[in-house]
């Protein structure tokens, strides 16, 4: 049951994660000498956690625009690659408007919810989801722009979790029925945990989906699944 | 247009090309079994890797992280609803936050 309210439901944590992420964001864009309403149009533009701070530095810093192109490109690259997996799973009502028009939206977070689901994906559905987290996103940044100072900061730091915890409830279950996901659950986590200690070149998305993809590479190959185990863990 | 405004537009283009290009130009279907096991499995390695080690610092101090991590964890073993337990890992460390001082 993919619906346009269903995509609500299942982007509202996505959106509270994303709050107190824009939040922080918002009060960047105004520290480094943006205006309020420039820091706003960034999130509604950009919709991405890591360019967005990254571009910010970058304009405060003066520089040149094919430094500021090639700084987005080498972060997001990830999202093409999302993208590409995101649209194995695109249901057949897909035609080139709704695609131009979802595709704003692939962000890490609306990537993995929306391709965990079992079977393929409706526009409503993403339609949904984006919409919420779009809002969370551009809200949490104007709350942050404007008010960044004034708001209690245990609040906005405590829903930074908020996120991860949704994840955890996507992944955990899957993970007590099927032995491959818990294997490529775990060899992500150790990847990343390695990566991040005697990597630290590698930058946070980056070092994200290469542990991500070996992970998921050692998976396919360890525990190749059929297509009725797929429906099995899904259930 | 100022060169603020201009800077933008790069990030915004940039950004949207790099998502839109294969979502719309590649929409074959991969067939091999090797290949869709590996699209199966992406979605739980790519959140794995996005939360672990993050969620230690998502709050901004430990305690707090770690506090809310293990609610998160018990209730997702328990099947709970997502946005509970997203809810509940905010709450938790929220909780924590206002009692640490006093301990």
């Amino acid at each position: 049951m993919q619906t346009f309210t269903q995509g609500i439901k299942h982007g509202i944590s996505i959106a509270l994660g994303y709050l107190s992420v824009s939040f922080s964001f918002g009060i960047l864009g105004v520290q480094s000498g943006l205006t309020i309403w420039q820091t706003i149009l960034i999130s509604i533009t950009n919709l991405t956690s890591a360019g967005q701070v990254a571009g910010v530095e970058l304009i405060a810093a003066n520089a040149a625009y094919v430094e500021l192109f090639l700084t987005e490109l080498l972060i997001n690259l990830r999202y093409a690659f999302m993208s590409l997996a995101l649209s194995q799973k695109a249901d057949r009502s897909f035609h080139i408007p709704q695609r131009l028009l979802a595709a704003f939206g692939i962000t890490d977070e609306i990537f993995a919810v929306a391709s965990i689901q079992p079977g393929t994906i409706k526009p409503k559905y993403l339609y949904g989801m984006i919409g919420i987290a779009f809002l969370g996103w551009v809200g949490g940044t104007t709350l942050g722009a404007v008010a960044g100072s004034y708001l209690p900061a245990q609040i906005t730091n405590a829903l930074g979790i908020a996120l991860y915890g949704m994840f955890l409830a996507i992944i955990i279950p899957p993970a007590k029925k099927s032995r491959g996901i818990l294997a490529v659950i775990i060899c992500a986590v150790v990847l990343r945990i390695l990566l991040t200690i005697f990597a630290k070149w590698v930058t946070g998305g980056f070092s994200m989906i290469l542990a991500a993809l070996i992970a998921a590479v050692l998976g396919a190959w360890l525990f190749p699944v059929s297509e009725s185990a797929e429906q099995e863990a899904d259930a | 247009m100022s060169r603020i405004l201009f800077s933008i537009a790069i990030m915004a283009g940039t950004t949207y090309l790099i998502r839109m290009i294969p979502f719309v130009f590649v929409q074959t279907k991969f067939k091999s079994q090797r290949v869709q096991s590996f699209f199966y499995y992406i979605p739980y390695a790519v959140l794995a890797a996005m939360v672990m080690p993050a969620v230690f610092s998502s709050t901004g101090d430990t305690v707090s992280s770690i506090v809310g991590t293990v609610v998160a964890v018990i209730l997702a073993y328990r099947k709970t609803p997502l946005i509970v337990v997203a809810l509940a890992a905010s709450l938790a460390a929220y909780l924590t936050m206002l009692v640490l001082p006093y301990l």
